[in-house]
């Protein structure tokens, strides 16, 4: 009995090894025969690898830490996450801002892009083809929503406060980017026109896709008009195009920053306008708490993770 | 009772002229809403020095002239470097790092697409994943990786960082997926093409809607690299940031300022018009599994 189990024993330490020394060989022998494939892969890879998926660990990392680049990280637990949920008004009141800009640019952007693409699909090509353009050129021309701060200049120069003041609708010119009550929904406005962008082609090109007889079907079924025409065959059909533009409209929208620093300033008054990303900007290149920031770029992380995922559940549920 | 007129579509679905009409009326306000800044900062970058001095300022130019294009050269040489430094510095990032993302993104999407080795399913989930955060989030961490491999204050913390962006590796191995049939690379194979052929000489041809999608999102990228942390000396810095620069001179520089975002948005644009049946081509390929 003892001796079976002492054999029994011995048979069981020696597997472990023994496996092991077969996965390798049978690992080696796999990158063997796909070298060519690990090959052509490996430079974008080795990028993608040191540009983004380390920083993302990193980053997680790093937010358990207090950090200013010069010294060694000190460990500080959960100081940081602490900080920013009880002691950083700021940071509470860019995570509102920042999903009130999400909540507006967001679904409203994505569903601007998919009523101009679906109003332009049945048009002739070559109007088809310049509105696409119109609609499209704001989102790829660079920080062309630059010319928005001159339109909205602040004093009577600037061609909105012009034309209130030609009309007595003002008396004096309003500080468009300086008055709070004006910020947010300026900065709304433009992050809409900007965002008409990815998305907007992605669902073009999905409508152009769809088959012609499905639309034949449907009529013969008793589809009536064009709101049943789009609801049971058009979105069903061009339901992978719409989970893609969402991904695309949702890290958009929760990205935006630049907008505001461009046309409100850094920090833009009272902080009326500030996001989780100008938050992150502020402390990671102004302040140098690496530790502090990397602990919002986590929490802008999870959030735009989980947006998009539980975005993604309920997308696929379309014409279910 | 009234009746509307109704007309039948290429699906035999009845419409309404009056729902036509009403469609062309929204689109055509949108469109004016979406070209008016457009068409704002054309008009100021030809307007005289006088009429952008009119009260009350108008949105159209009267006497069109290309002094600002000029002065835009001038004003920016009392700055430390010439103004054509900067549309230099754009174009050269913009064309290597749009070069080099379509090349390495190809090269990658091609096996993602079709080879089968192990890991390929988790490559491709980590970049679709990729997807779902934007730069804000990685920029910390960027900083630190770039200054460790002594990048700060060169063209490659910029341009090396482009090659390995997300969006293009996805359309393109989502368009070879579509687009090449696997009996085609068979058959090379068959004939003793190597991998590399077949890659350069079979799937590259085949996937050329592909090459100018992923070049039009790396301009949209690269050309609007602004201020940044990576770049401190002058010389190296972007038109992007210069026309923030001119703009912050406030109102008299309202004309230079328009000329250089005109700047900014025309190659963006021209490269558009020209390649946007390609594109639309491609991103029919870029819907989303389940």
């Amino acid at each position: 009995m003892n001796k079976d189990l002492a054999i029994r024993g011995n048979a069981i330490s020696k597997k472990p090894d023994y496996f092991l020394k077969r996965r390798l060989e049978k690992g080696w022998k796999s990158i063997k025969k796909n070298r060519v494939a690990y090959l052509f892969a490996a430079p974008y890879m080795i990028l993608f690898f040191a540009f983004t998926a380390l920083p993302v660990i990193v980053s997680l990392g790093l937010g358990f830490f207090s950090f200013n680049l010069l010294e060694a990280p000190i460990f500080v637990g959960m100081d940081n996450y602490i900080r920013l949920f009880l002691g950083d008004d700021i940071f509470i009141k860019a995570i509102g801002n920042t999903f009130l800009l999400a909540v507006m640019v967001g679904p409203i952007g994505f569903l601007m892009c998919l009523l101009f693409a679906w109003l332009i699909n049945e048009l002739p090509k070559s109007l088809r083809t310049i509105l696409t353009l119109i609609f499209y050129a704001p989102s790829i021309s660079g920080n062309i929503y630059l010319v928005w701060g001159i339109f909205f200049n602040k004093d009577a120069y600037g061609y909105a406060n012009a034309i209130l003041l030609r009309y007595n609708i003002i008396s004096s010119p309003i500080l468009w980017f300086e008055n709070p009550q004006y910020m947010m929904p300026l900065v709304v406005v433009v992050a809409l026109w900007t965002s008409v962008g990815t998305s907007f082609l992605s669902f073009i090109a999905g409508l152009q896709g769809i088959d012609r007889t499905l639309y034949e079907a449907a009529a013969m079924d008793g589809v009536k008009n064009r709101w049943q025409e789009l609801w049971y065959v058009t979105l069903p059909s061009m339901k992978p195009q719409l989970m893609f533009g969402a991904v695309m409209s949702i890290t958009g929208a929760f990205g935006t920053g630049a907008i505001v620093t461009a046309l409100c300033g850094m920090p833009s008054t009272g902080y009326a306008a500030h996001t989780i990303v100008n938050h992150l900007e502020d402390y990671g290149s102004i302040r140098y708490e690496m530790g502090y920031a990397s602990a919002i770029a986590t929490i802008l992380f999870v959030i735009m993770i989980g947006t998009n995922i539980i975005i993604q559940k309920l997308l696929s549920k379309v014409g279910d | 009772m009234i009746h509307i007129k109704l007309h039948r579509s290429k699906s035999g679905i009845k419409r309404s002229y009056f729902a036509d009409f009403g469609i062309y009326l929204f689109l055509l306000l949108f469109g004016i809403f979406m070209m008016m800044p457009m068409v704002y900062a054309i008009s100021n970058s030809i307007k005289p020095l006088e009429e952008i001095w009119y009260f009350p300022p108008r949105f159209l130019v009267n006497n069109p002239t290309l002094e600002n294009f000029r002065d835009l050269m001038v004003v920016m040489s009392d700055s430390w470097v010439p103004f054509s430094r900067y549309i230099f510095n754009t174009f050269f990032i913009t064309a290597v790092g749009t070069l080099g993302h379509v090349v390495l993104a190809s090269l990658c999407a091609y096996v993602l697409s079709k080879h089968h080795f192990p890991g390929k399913g988790i490559l491709f989930s980590v970049v679709v994943l990729s997807l779902m955060f934007s730069g804000a989030v990685t920029q910390i961490p960027n900083f630190i990786i770039i200054s460790k491999l002594g990048w700060i204050d060169s063209y490659q913390a910029i341009i090396i960082p482009a090659f390995a962006s997300s969006l293009g590796l996805y359309l393109m191995k989502q368009f070879m997926d579509q687009m090449i049939p696997d009996a085609v690379l068979e058959s090379a194979r068959m004939d003793g093409a190597s991998e590399w052929n077949i890659f350069w000489k079979i799937v590259m041809p085949m996937v050329k809607p592909a090459w100018l999608t992923l070049i039009i999102f790396s301009i949209q990228g690269l050309w609007g690299t602004g201020a940044n942390h990576f770049i401190q000396s002058e010389e190296l810095k972007t038109l992007n940031y210069a026309l923030s620069q001119i703009l912050a001179g406030g109102i008299v520089r309202t004309g230079t300022g328009s000329a250089a975002a005109v700047l900014m948005m025309i190659v963006p644009i021209i490269v558009f018009v020209i390649s946007q049946s390609k594109i639309i081509e491609t991103m029919s390929a870029s819907g989303m599994k389940e």
